[in-house]
C-alpha cells in the first residue's frame, strides 16, 4: 500500500518532457519533488505564476510570491507572472498539458467531486471547475477509501460535483485507474495489495483484464 | 496628462455609500488593497455585496469587513480561511454566492472590455450552473456567465503614477488587472506613486485609462498567509 508520497512518486511518472503541469492542493503539490530531473517541465499555479521554483530559504520569502495554496515559493529562470484572466486562459484554452488534482469522490463516468460537503464543508472550489472542465489531461491524487473505510471510487458521485466526465485516470494508496466507457480499468496493483483487496475498496465497476502489474516507483 | 493622483485614502472612497457593490484585488492576503479596506472598515458603509475571490483571514484584509458585519453577500471562489466567515455563512447571516475562480476572473475582464456575459465550460452540469442558460459549441457543452456590475473597483498594484497607470509585482497582480475598469470608479493604491514619465510605457501592466483615482497607500503590512522555507543544506 502507497503513503501520500508514494502516490506523489507514481503520479511523477506520468509527467512528461515539455509539459506544463498544473498541480492541486495536497498530495499533488508533492508530485513537483519527484519529477525525473533529465526532462524540462514547468509547473503552473492559477494565481498567476508560469515556472515554480522551490520554496525559499528561509528569511527570503515574499508576501508577493506565492502558490495557489498561498504558500511562498521561488521562480526558476525563464518563468513569468501575469494575471488571472490570463492564468485561465492558459486553463481553459488549453495550454496545459496535465492537471493533477485532489478528489473525495471519483465516479465511473469520469465524474469528479472534491469542493462541497453540504452543510458541513463549504471552502469553494477555488479553480478546480475551471481545470477540470478544460484540460484534456486530468489525474486524480486520493486515497481509495474514506476514514470511514467506504468507498471513494464510486458509481456514481454522491456529493456536489465539480466537473463531468472529465477524469482520465485516478491513481490511489491501492491501485493505478483508468476510467474507460465501461467502468475503471485495473492497470497496476500498489507494492503487496492484491487484486481481492483492491476489488473490495472500489464501488465502482471494476475492469480486470489479465494479469495486473505491481506497480513500479 | 490627465491627472487621476487624490492626496488620501479617504479622498480616494469618496462617493461609497451602503448597499454598493464593490470588487477588491487580491488572491488570498496577496496584492490586496489594504488602505482602501481599512478605510471601509473606517467608514462603517454596510450592506455591501463583495466581489473578491477569497474573503481574507479573520483578523485581516476582508475579515476585518466580515467581522463589522457590514457585508450583506460576497462573491467569491475559496473562502477556506476564515472561520467568522464560515460561522456567518452556515447561519446564514451572510449571503455567498461561490463561482470558479476562472469564471471570477473572466466576469470582471468582461465587465472591463464590454462583454454583457461569456461560455465557458466552467461548472457545466454542476450547481453552478443551476438555472443558467448553457449551448453546445463543436459538441462540447458550456455556461453563460453575465459580466460584473460594480460601483467601486479597489484593486492595489507595486508602482504607480499620477497618470494612473499600474505596475504590479510577482503574484500579488492576480485579480487586480482584471478588476480595473470593471467598475464604475476604479481605485488604485500603490506602494511608490512615482513621477509621471518614470515609468517606462513598454512595462506598464494596465494603462490609465481605467483608473479614476490614484493613491500611495500609507503603509503596507503584506501579511504572509502560509510562510513556507526550506532549510539550507
Amino acid at each position: 500500500m502507497l503513503d501520500k508520497t508514494g502516490i506523489a512518486k507514481r503520479i511523477a511518472k506520468e509527467v512528461q518532457d515539455g509539459y506544463y503541469v498544473n498541480l492541486g492542493i495536497g498530495i499533488p503539490t508533492l508530485v513537483a519533488n519527484y519529477v525525473r530531473d533529465d526532462i524540462e517541465v514547468e509547473f503552473q499555479s492559477e494565481n498567476g505564476v508560469l515556472g515554480m521554483g522551490p520554496f525559499p530559504f528561509d528569511g527570503e520569502e515574499d508576501a508577493d510570491i506565492i502558490n495557489a495554496g498561498k504558500q511562498t515559493i521561488t521562480t526558476l529562470p525563464g518563468a513569468s507572472f501575469f494575471d488571472s484572466a490570463m492564468s485561465f486562459a492558459m486553463i481553459r484554452g488549453q495550454h496545459v498539458d496535465l492537471t493533477i488534482l485532489g478528489a473525495m469522490e471519483v465516479a465511473e463516468n469520469g465524474d469528479i467531486a472534491n469542493w462541497k460537503i453540504p452543510g458541513k464543508m463549504v471552502k469553494g472550489m477555488g479553480g478546480a471547475m475551471d481545470l477540470v472542465a478544460s484540460a484534456e489531461n486530468i489525474i486524480v491524487a486520493m486515497m481509495h477509501t474514506n476514514k470511514r473505510g467506504e468507498s471513494k471510487i464510486l458509481k456514481r458521485c454522491s456529493l456536489p460535483l465539480t466537473g463531468v466526465g472529465c477524469v482520465k485516470k485516478v491513481v490511489t494508496n491501492l491501485a493505478v485507474l483508468e476510467v474507460t466507457d465501461k467502468g475503471f480499468k485495473l492497470l497496476e496493483r500498489a507494492p503487496g495489495v492484491s487484486v481481492e483487496e483492491i476489488k473490495k475498496a472500489t464501488e465502482g465497476t471494476l475492469i480486470i483484464e489479465g494479469d495486473i502489474p505491481e506497480m513500479s516507483l | 496628462m490627465i491627472n487621476k493622483k487624490v492626496n488620501s485614502v479617504s479622498e480616494a472612497t469618496k462617493g461609497i455609500s451602503d448597499n454598493m457593490t464593490f470588487m477588491l484585488g487580491g488572491f488570498g492576503l496577496s496584492g490586496i488593497p489594504e488602505n482602501a479596506i481599512a478605510a471601509l472598515v473606517k467608514s462603517g458603509v454596510k450592506g455591501l455585496t463583495c466581489i473578491s475571490n477569497n474573503a481574507g483571514v479573520d483578523d485581516f484584509g476582508l475579515g476585518l469587513l466580515l467581522h463589522q458585519k457590514q457585508i450583506k453577500k460576497m462573491v467569491s471562489s475559496y473562502v477556506g480561511e476564515n472561520d467568522e466567515f464560515e460561522r456567518q455563512m452556515l447561519s446564514g447571516e451572510l449571503d455567498v454566492e461561490l463561482i470558479p475562480q476562472g469564471t471570477l476572473a473572466e466576469r470582471c475582464r468582461a465587465a472591463q472590455a464590454g462583454f454583457p456575459a461569456v461560455f465557458t465550460p466552467a461548472g457545466y452540469g454542476t450547481e453552478v450552473a443551476e438555472g443558467k442558460e448553457t449551448r453546445e459549441f463543436d459538441g462540447k457543452m458550456y455556461v453563460l456567465e453575465h459580466a460584473f456590475k460594480a460601483d467601486f473597483a479597489f484593486v492595489k498594484a507595486w508602482k504607480g503614477d499620477a497618470a494612473g497607470n499600474l505596475v504590479f509585482k510577482g503574484t500579488a497582480r492576480n485579480f487586480n488587472p482584471c478588476m480595473a475598469g470593471a467598475a464604475k470608479i476604479t481605485v488604485a493604491e500603490v506602494e511608490e506613486l512615482v513621477p509621471v514619465g518614470a515609468l517606462d510605457p513598454n512595462q506598464i501592466h494596465i494603462p490609465g485609462i481605467f483608473v479614476q483615482r490614484i493613491f500611495q497607500g500609507e503603509k503596507y503590512e503584506k501579511r504572509i498567509e502560509q510562510r513556507t522555507v526550506r532549510t539550507r543544506e
